[in-house]
């Protein structure tokens, strides 16, 4: 069996280094030309070529307005979930404190309580949200997979009896108008939602490949013990992370509450596979220490452009996880399946040379 | 029970005895504990509302856990080596649909075929989840993200608007979840027996014990012969077809089945099976525990119920229960590392 070559299931990473079947050239001129970015750029450009060609409206101010305000919270979430998953960790919460984060916004409107004080509450809930899972990581050393589907459950179930079956709708339209007005000067295209996504976007792509600390979340994925040997303080920098992802997730919770101008217990249940699949999508390594906050940009505008593609070419619309999820599993497949062609490949000149 | 291991003086018996001791109560441990805390939540609340423990409560209670249980027995398959399989729910929906479907297009079918049709469309999603995850090297989380969105995608363009209503169905197939032996429902018992045999073998087994060795480390088993890829692949070919088999169960139980049966069990599934002492990161933990996990989680909903509690508490409940639960087994298993190496050091003293 091929696949006894590599020790565990799963584990293989794809594109060792050091790979000398392939003649020097090209790979070594364009290293950027054979980076799964480089592919994932090519199939954005199709799919939004494929859209404009399905539907006149795809490439219209007012369509690409739609696309990024209905898709800008699992975009934000995605950015600190992508420094996590690189760190080596998971976070299956973030929906979770979204929909938190969403309820106590409607509660604490309900009673009467000034914005800007829901605001400060809901941003230290959010901080706080994330220390629980980062502390439990850390410190007690638990697995963060099995720790954040705990807190989804919880913050979820908080989520449930903070409003229970009510509904909070009456919020200001100084806020709702999040979700109808675009930013100005930009012919109606974008939203306030793409606005900060791609602020932040800027922010976290500096951090994590400009910045000490994004070398350090680099390191701990690869080795979390040989980065604690080089001095990174791993506990620290995981806390920290968890709980910039918890503050993330609590503000796309705001965002998310005012652009449908509703508060309802179940605002965002399930949203965190989508954010999973979109970083994943986007090149980042289910093991930690690869990926690039690029990759992940434009994992969401492949995610984002196919659910619309669809959206618009009257293509049922709750049934695009089909191509949702083939584009992760291909997004991960492919890679993989470069050493089985080189196995073949070897294979076969093995033969020949025992022929001749 | 860990602090009196550690203020115990080392004991006079041979070495191996005294660590198979060890060892069996770390494997005491694992179900005694939730046994404990279920044994407690019912006490509680019997005490506080003597209904919860009537008959026909019962029957609800083990009746509601007998789905999740069957779900945790693949679950745990797959999780003690290591993996995970999230595709659980949306299989369950497929073969829901499908199965129930039969008895409008082939009125009179007979019930096992249709339980051998849900068994063949669990089996053949999990057959090509293990595939892709032992064949194809895609990490299991991935794959079956992945497979969680497009089995559901499928099963929603099969469905389309329509739905099976339980009108179309035989009353001999809605009568499943409701016939009982001696007031227990006669599938609980099947169930049990199911999960017993899953945990035994799994237990006992040569394939089965592989899957833990897998689990508790991948590199040794592989050097230790044991073929991993198909290992890896049964657990999820069985985890397939147990969802497919629970499918046609969701189906009797609840009569009407849309597109959305299903939807978000795998997250309850792993919630049962780690509350059910199995480690995520696999090597340990049983069928047995896993069940009890999702009796724990059935028991909880219904307690909550019965007291006139809000139901909106059951979630935040199971999440602080699992959390609890992986908390508890953390300080345990290091307080049992530490007094093993306490005592090996002893020894060597």
């Amino acid at each position: 069996m091929q696949h006894d070559i590599v020790p565990t299931p799963g584990l293989t990473e794809p594109g060792l280094p050091g790979d000398r079947s392939r003649p020097a050239g090209l790979r070594e001129r364009f290293p950027w030309a054979f980076r799964w970015e480089a592919l994932l750029a090519v199939i954005v450009v199709v799919i939004a070529a494929g859209g404009t060609a399905a539907s006149p409206e795809f490439l219209t101010s007012y369509n690409l307005f739609n696309l990024g305000l209905s898709n800008g919270e699992i975009a934000i979430m995605a950015l600190p979930m992508t420094l996590i998953i690189i760190s080596g960790e998971i976070d299956l919460s973030v929906a979770s404190t979204l929909g938190m984060s969403s309820c106590l916004l409607g509660f604490l409107w309900e009673r009467h309580w000034p914005m800007i004080a829901i605001f400060v509450v809901i941003a230290l809930v959010g901080l706080a949200a994330g220390a629980v899972n980062g502390l439990l990581v850390t410190r007690l050393g638990l697995p963060s997979l099995a720790v954040t589907i705990g807190t989804l459950t919880l913050y979820a179930g908080v989520a449930q009896i903070l409003l229970g079956p009510t509904t909070v709708s009456d919020f200001p339209s100084t806020y709702t108008n999040l979700g109808v007005n675009a930013v100005p000067f930009t012919d109606g295209a974008v939203s306030y939602s793409t606005l900060i996504f791609a602020v932040l976007a800027v922010i976290f792509g500096v951090v994590l490949h400009v910045t000490g600390v994004g070398r350090s979340i680099f390191a701990m994925g690869a080795g979390s013990e040989a980065a604690l040997f080089a001095g990174i303080r791993v506990k620290r920098v995981k806390t920290v992370l968890f709980m910039v992802s918890g503050l993330v997730c609590a503000f796309a919770g705001v965002l998310y509450t005012f652009r449908l101008s509703t508060s309802v217990a179940n605002n965002g249940v399930g949203l965190e596979l989508d954010v999973v699949a979109i970083v994943l999508v986007g090149g980042v390594s289910i093991f930690g220490g690869k990926g690039s906050v690029i990759g992940v940009v434009l994992g969401v505008l492949a995610f984002a452009g196919i659910q619309n593609a669809l959206l618009l070419t009257n293509f049922n619309q709750e049934a695009s996880g089909i191509v949702a999820g083939g584009l992760l599993l291909v997004s991960v497949f492919l890679p993989n399946t470069a050493p089985l062609w080189r196995w073949c490949a070897a294979r076969y000149r093995a033969r020949l040379a025992q022929i001749s | 029970m860990t602090a009196e291991v550690l203020r115990r003086e080392p004991p006079p018996a041979p070495a191996d005895a005294t660590s198979r001791g060890l060892a069996e109560r770390v494997f005491r441990i694992r179900e005694s504990g939730i046994v404990v805390v279920l044994a407690l939540f019912i006490a509680v609340t019997a005490g506080l509302q003597h209904r919860f423990l009537s008959a026909s409560n019962i029957q609800f209670v083990l009746v509601n856990t007998v789905i999740f249980a069957l779900l945790a027995l693949g679950e745990t398959m797959v999780v003690v080596a290591r993996h995970v399989d999230l595709s659980v729910g949306s299989v369950l929906g497929m073969s829901a649909y499908l199965s129930a479907s039969l008895f409008g297009r082939h009125p009179g079918i007979p019930l096992p075929v249709v339980f051998l049709v849900g068994l063949g469309i669990g089996l053949g999603w999990g057959i090509v989840n293990g595939l892709l995850v032992a064949a194809g090297r895609v990490p299991s989380l991935v794959v079956t993200l992945a497979s969680l969105y497009i089995i559901r995608g499928i099963d929603i363009l099969i469905v389309g608007g329509s739905m099976v209503t339980a009108n179309t169905l035989p009353s001999a197939f809605t009568d499943i979840p409701k016939e009982t032996v001696l007031g227990i429902p006669y599938v609980a018992i099947v169930v049990a027996v199911v999960v017993a045999a899953g945990a035994y073998y799994l237990r006992s087994f040569r394939s089965g014990r592989d899957l833990y060795a897998i689990g508790s480390n991948p590199a040794a088993a592989k050097l230790a012969g044991i073929p991993i890829g198909r290992r890896v692949f049964m657990a999820f070919a069985a985890s397939g077809a147990i969802a497919g088999v629970a499918g046609v169960l969701w189906a009797a139980q609840y009569g009407t089945v849309d597109s959305t049966a299903g939807t978000g069990y795998e997250l309850t599934v792993v919630t049962a099976v780690v509350v059910g002492g199995v480690a995520i990161f696999g090597g340990s933990g049983s069928a047995v525990g896993a069940a009890l996990g999702a009796l724990l989680l059935a028991t909880i909903n219904s307690a909550l119920y019965v007291l006139g509690i809000s139901s909106f508490w059951d979630q935040a409940i199971a999440g602080f229960l699992l959390i609890f639960a992986i908390t508890l087994d953390r300080v345990i298993s290091v307080r049992l590392t530490e007094a093993l190496r306490i005592r090996s050091s002893r020894r060597a003293a």
